[in-house]
């Protein structure tokens, strides 16, 4: 039993001469919820799809659940879980009828009806595949990536074309997989996402973890310098500075009382990744 | 509940998910099911009282000449086409690629193609049977011998029509090009290798061509089942040619099985 669910050391691929994945090291410990995040192309699936055993690395060490998932046995496969980014397939089978199939998979499975019904598809059971809706067949999906009750879940853009209440929803049925104990590892496009469901993100670039910490931490986000915004002279002022109430209490003084148009704000999580994976963030105007 | 899993329970279920499935698609039931049974309807009436026979002996009735041609078609429909479009559109579509990532057993997978392919081909059989005889009064065999023949025909034109299919989905570029990558070159061949007409009718270059592939053979192994002896004379060589037939199918059956122990793939060329 090793001490990480995934252990990743100098982990390489490349596609006919094009890198995709260049020297990645990652450790997820077990029951951990983990994000990967990262733009398209930036080798998020490559090193996902190698973990669970989809693709094969050129270098590196790659160890899941203490196995070599470039030699993935039917033992190894029925302890992990895999939602992958697109779901299809199996079109003219009902929900109850996929669901109870392919728990015949695996050797620990959990109640097919139980999974059904924690997935929200009770009142769909008889629904062909084909009828249901985009985030009902997600939902189809997770129902059978959770259904041999995997130590390890793999969810690829798990909510892509989620309405928001529905998003809402998954995320409780994530977070109450993470509670009973499930490792995840989650990539997703939507910073919210991760923010919401990940006790820590590593953010993919070029091939490699460029920032690895907890949503609030991440690339120095907490001791990121504040935002002030406000109008003087009829023109939008902005300035970044580590002491905001100083620079307001300033700023009263200045302009006599009541500052207008005043926004005091630190870096989203978005504004974080973008600056990480090289995007300008939103244009400001700096002032000093 | 932990239950122990073997393969062949697995394989059991997924012939029934299979077949469920198979039935289910409306385009599968009348482009590989019924379409024998429609085409010999078709050339019954149309044909019908038309005879084909040698020179010398009593003919026999036009939909009978034509059956076991529907038969040899129906077989290749069901195991060649049925295989090569369903396993084109289910790699395109990532069931093969969810199934691999579950620990499914492989062999569990291919059981359960047989599985579905043995009932909707025998299904296929027993309804064109009987419709030749109660709609058209053709008379079937009755000697044990011509039905040992069917059996074995059957067999290794459904196992090489099998492993070919499988093979041969490699073969369209995406699941929409599927259907006309596969049904086109089957069309052809079912035109040249005297499944819609007497194969001794065609130009002899014509015959070579066709009898490279299996679909030939399989035909004249089923006149040899439901055309009376007599007509074995109207043969090319004057020969059911049982040695070479079964030698030919089990040819194409091992060359099949290599191709798709060498190329088959879980996931699309693009995608790992």
């Amino acid at each position: 039993m090793t001490t990480s669910a995934i252990r990743v050391r100098g982990l390489r691929k490349a596609y006919a001469g094009v890198t995709a994945v260049s020297g990645l090291d990652l450790d997820v410990a077990h029951g951990e919820v983990f994000a990967l995040l990262g733009p398209n192309g930036a080798g998020k699936t490559t090193t996902v799809e190698i973990l669970e055993g989809y693709r094969r690395r050129d270098a590196g060490e790659v160890s899941v659940l203490g196995a070599d998932p470039a030699r993935p046995d039917a033992g190894w496969r029925a302890r992990i879980g895999i939602v992958l980014q697109s779901s299809g397939g199996h079109d003219e089978l009902t929900v109850q009828e996929l669901v109870h199939h392919f728990a015949g998979y695996y050797p620990g499975a959990r109640d097919p009806d139980d999974v059904i019904a924690a997935v929200g598809l009770d009142e769909k059971r008889a629904t062909r595949a084909r009828h249901l809706s985009g985030g009902q067949r997600r939902r189809l999906d997770v129902a059978l990536g959770i259904l041999g009750n995997p130590e390890l879940l793999f969810l690829d853009e798990p909510t892509t074309g989620f309405d928001p209440e529905a998003r809402r929803e998954f995320w409780a049925l994530i977070t109450s997989l993470a509670d009973g104990g499930t490792t995840i590892v989650l990539t997703t496009h939507y910073l919210d996402e991760a923010e919401q469901l990940a006790g820590r993100v590593g953010v993919i670039a070029g091939g490699r973890i460029v920032a690895l910490d907890t949503p609030d931490r991440l690339g120095g986000r907490d001791h990121d310098l504040a935002v002030v915004r406000w109008s003087e002279d009829g023109r939008q002022r902005t300035e970044r500075t580590a002491e905001p109430t100083a620079l307001v209490a300033q700023l009263a003084g200045r302009l006599g009382g009541e500052v207008p148009g005043l926004i005091v704000s630190r870096a989203t999580l978005e504004d974080v990744y973008l600056r990480l994976i090289g995007q300008p963030e939103q244009t400001l105007e700096v002032v000093s | 509940m932990s239950t122990a899993v073997s393969p062949a329970r697995i394989a059991m279920s997924r012939a029934s998910l299979e077949t469920r499935s198979y039935f289910r698609e409306r385009d599968s039931v009348i482009f590989s099911f019924l379409f024998p049974v429609i085409m010999l309807g078709i050339f019954a009436v149309v044909f019908g009282g038309e005879d084909v026979g040698p020179s010398s002996g009593a003919p026999v009735d036009f939909a009978q000449y034509f059956l076991p041609g529907m038969v040899a078609s129906g077989i290749m429909l069901v195991s060649f086409q049925t295989l090569a479009i369903s396993l084109a559109i289910e790699r395109e579509d990532g069931t093969l690629k969810r199934l691999r990532g579950t620990p499914m057993p492989p062999v569990s997978y291919f059981l359960g193609k047989v599985g579905m392919i043995l009932v909707v081909g025998l299904s296929q059989i027993a309804l064109l049977l009987a419709v030749a005889a109660v709609a058209f009064g053709v008379e079937l065999p009755t000697e044990p011998s011509k039905w040992l023949t069917f059996a074995w025909c059957y067999v290794l034109g459904t196992a090489g029509g099998a492993v070919l299919g499988i093979a041969y989905s490699s073969v369209p570029r995406s699941a929409k090009s599927a259907s006309a990558v596969v049904v086109g070159p089957l069309l052809v061949l079912q035109f040249i290798s005297g499944v819609f007409f007497v194969f001794n009718d065609l130009p002899s270059w014509l015959q070579n061509v066709a009898s490279v592939f299996p679909l030939k053979w399989l035909a004249q192994g089923m006149r040899s089942v439901f055309l009376p002896d007599r007509l074995e004379t109207l043969e090319v060589s004057a020969s059911w040619q049982h040695g070479p037939t079964a030698l030919i199918l089990s040819l194409w059956l091992i060359a099949g099985l290599v191709i798709c122990v060498r190329t088959f793939r879980w996931q699309r060329r693009d995608d790992g």
